[in-house]
């Protein structure tokens, strides 16, 4: 099977400090890292092909410095890596990167299957991957929990997907994307072996030329939307309130408050 | 800061976060129970850690004295017995790299390397620790064999090894050329394991004697020639010394860090205690010498890389001086912690106990102040 992974170079959000004048993101020397959702479609890409053999292709929309996280899908276990990078790209909003990538993936080739986190953790949008499967007519499977089952020969798939109201059965046809949620897998460790060829790997840089881009459809002249400002809301004051009596009684009149405020 | 290839880097990175994830909530309850910490050795296999130290034909991953030191600092960070695990693999590996033949180096280095089978170095004796040449396991050549008879002591993997490095007189009449290098397998007959120690820190590493009795094993066992025992263990430590200097590091990083992350949350007099000069100067302190003992680590594990003639007294000297500063680091931090800092609830007081084995094992730090004056006085 031939099998695409989108990932993308994230500052690690764990880490980040706002500064309390402007009230934005400080991003000097926050470390990069790949986007945790990404470090499972790795995973499971790499679990696809370990069952149905094939090939991992991993692919990053980004600055140069996005190749660090291309080596990290390599050191996984990926088999190639590209990474599309162009000034023309830059400004991009998710309408114009998802266009990007679909131009990267038909530039790879025939592919059954592509795997995307479900969202990054510094634009949280979730549109990249819808968007790449509707630009390449692919089947659309997003919030998989767990591939239940591939049948490359019928071309067929059938997942899991994690809604708020429980879980959906879905089957679809290949090609397929699959965006996924975290549990879908443990991702694994890269080996010494890995990483030592994922270091010496050399990262081809695809511009907008080599993937057809239609220099309309990116970067800020492809994007109809753009952030306009990336706060943090102001902390809401609230009060403690303190349920009297015994648990029991205590209980009690916490679910009578809630059912009145009607949270419950 | 310090110039790592690309490989080193991501190495040092993906050990950093095995170390946090998978090593560190397990420290505290290996300390405790003593008991040999399998599922992180199988990590560590899992990953290809324990075949860095050997070569690449055999399976191994060919890796260079600086990287085998960034992995041991960053597991060390974490938990210094799981450190050792790696360590170990090293004293293991060197001596057969040093003086093996090819069939030996094929028959033990792809096991080891896979982590199917673990080494053991056995030298010291309860006879014989600083003074290793007075070792009285004996080695006698009997037809195709050799047949061993002695203690060793304080031996790392005890039990759990299937192959030891053993070292036994072969002609006590010429004292130290008189020593010999043997590979014992562990179910050979007339070898047993003894007493298992209960140590005051690396708990999670099982340390014990070995016993032969009129053990015989193949005259193709022996590692290199009759007499160049001493010698083959000298250079191995040479070689291995800035593995433990690098244990030292982490285990003073990981205390350090500890300790300064606390001292910004602990608020005493109505500020956190990071804002005292008492304080500050403690940890800055510690931070100067860890950094300090790390780049002397450093220099005597490119030296090795390098092939330069004075590796005996950089690895010495490193090993020598980043132990000192791991127990002085260590010490410091309990103290910046308090009373906290002495409750089994805290990581300190088990770092403080796992640091003070680097200031003794692979040579004390007496003995290789004397390494090192002798290197250091052939200079002049």
């Amino acid at each position: 099977m031939n099998i695409v992974v989108c990932i993308k170079q994230v500052p690690d959000t764990s880490e980040v400090k706002i500064d309390p004048v402007t009230n934005t993101l400080i991003r000097e020397g926050v470390p990069s890292i790949v986007n945790p959702f990404d470090s499972y479609a790795i995973e499971e890409a790499l679990r696809t092909k370990e069952k149905f053999g094939g090939k991992v292709v991993a692919i990053s929309m980004g600055p140069p410095q996005a190749k660090d996280a291309l080596k990290e899908a390599l050191a996984m276990g990926a088999d190639e890596a590209y990474l599309l990078s162009d000034r023309a790209f830059a400004g991009s909003d998710t309408w114009a990167t998802s266009y990007a990538l679909a131009q990267a993936i038909r530039t790879i080739g025939d592919v059954d299957l592509i795997f995307c986190g479900r969202q990054a953790i510094d634009g949280d949008t979730g549109q990249v991957g819808p968007g790449i499967a509707y630009r390449l007519g692919v089947t659309q499977l997003t919030y998989v929990i767990k591939v239940r089952e591939i049948d490359p020969a019928n071309k067929r798939i059938v997942v899991e997907r994690l809604l708020e109201e429980g879980r959906e059965v879905v089957s679809g046809t290949l090609p397929a994307l699959v965006t996924v949620v975290k549990g879908i897998n443990e991702p694994r460790y890269p080996t010494f072996l890995g990483i030592r060829r994922a270091a010496r790997a050399e990262i081809p840089v695809w511009d907008a030329a080599k993937v057809n881009a239609d220099e309309n459809k990116i970067g800020l002249k492809g994007s109809p939307t753009q952030v306009w400002k990336i706060f943090t809301p102001p902390r809401r004051g609230g009060q403690v309130q303190l349920m009297p009596g015994s648990t029991d009684e205590a209980a009690a009149a916490l679910a009578d408050k809630l059912l009145a405020e009607k949270v419950i | 800061m310090y110039p790592l290839t690309e490989e080193q880097r991501m190495l040092r990175d993906m050990v950093r976060d095995l170390a946090q994830k998978v090593i560190a909530p397990r420290a505290a309850e290996v300390d405790e129970t003593g008991e040999y910490p399998w599922d992180i050795k199988e990590a560590l296999a899992r990953q290809e850690l324990l075949a860095l130290p050997f070569p690449e034909e055999y399976g191994g991953a060919g890796a260079d004295m600086l990287t085998l030191c960034l992995v041991v600092e960053e597991l060390a960070k974490v938990d210094a017995s799981s450190s050792l695990i790696l360590g170990i693999q090293s004293l293991g590996a060197i001596p057969i790299m040093l003086a093996g033949t090819a069939a030996q180096k094929a028959r033990y280095f792809p096991k080891l390397a896979k982590g199917e089978w673990m080494p053991a170095f056995a030298l010291t004796e309860p006879g014989a620790g600083s003074d290793a040449a007075a070792i009285r396991t004996k080695a006698v050549r009997d037809g195709d064999s050799y047949v061993l008879n002695g203690n060793k002591h304080f031996i790392t993997n005890v039990g759990l090894a299937q192959v030891y490095t053993v070292f036994a007189m072969t002609a006590p009449e010429k004292g130290t050329r008189g020593i010999s290098a043997f590979l014992v397998e562990a179910d050979t007959p007339g070898f047993s394991i003894g007493k298992i120690e209960h140590k005051m820190g690396i708990r999670g590493s099982r340390t014990g004697e070995v016993i032969m009795q009129d053990c015989r094993i193949p005259a193709g066992n022996l590692l290199g020639n009759e007499g160049e025992g001493f010698k083959i263990a000298m250079m191995t430590l040479d070689r291995s010394r800035p593995e433990i200097g690098a244990q030292a590091v982490g285990i003073a990083q990981g205390a350090l860090d500890f300790a300064a992350k606390y001292a910004k949350e602990r608020v005493q007099f109505g500020a956190p205690i990071a804002n005292l000069q008492a304080i500050q100067f403690m940890l800055v302190d510690m931070a100067m010498q860890v950094d300090a003992a790390r780049l002397l680590v450093y220099r005597a594990a490119r030296a090795i890389d390098e092939g330069d003639k004075n590796i005996s007294m950089y690895s010495a000297m490193a090993k020598c001086f980043a132990s000192d500063v791991a127990m002085r680091v260590t010490t410091d931090a309990v103290q910046v912690l308090g009373g906290y800092g002495y409750m089994k609830e805290y990581p300190l007081e088990r770092m403080m106990r796992d640091a003070k084995i680097t200031q003794i094992y692979e040579g004390t730090n007496q003995i290789l102040r004397l390494v090192a004056a002798r290197g250091l006085l052939a200079q002049y």
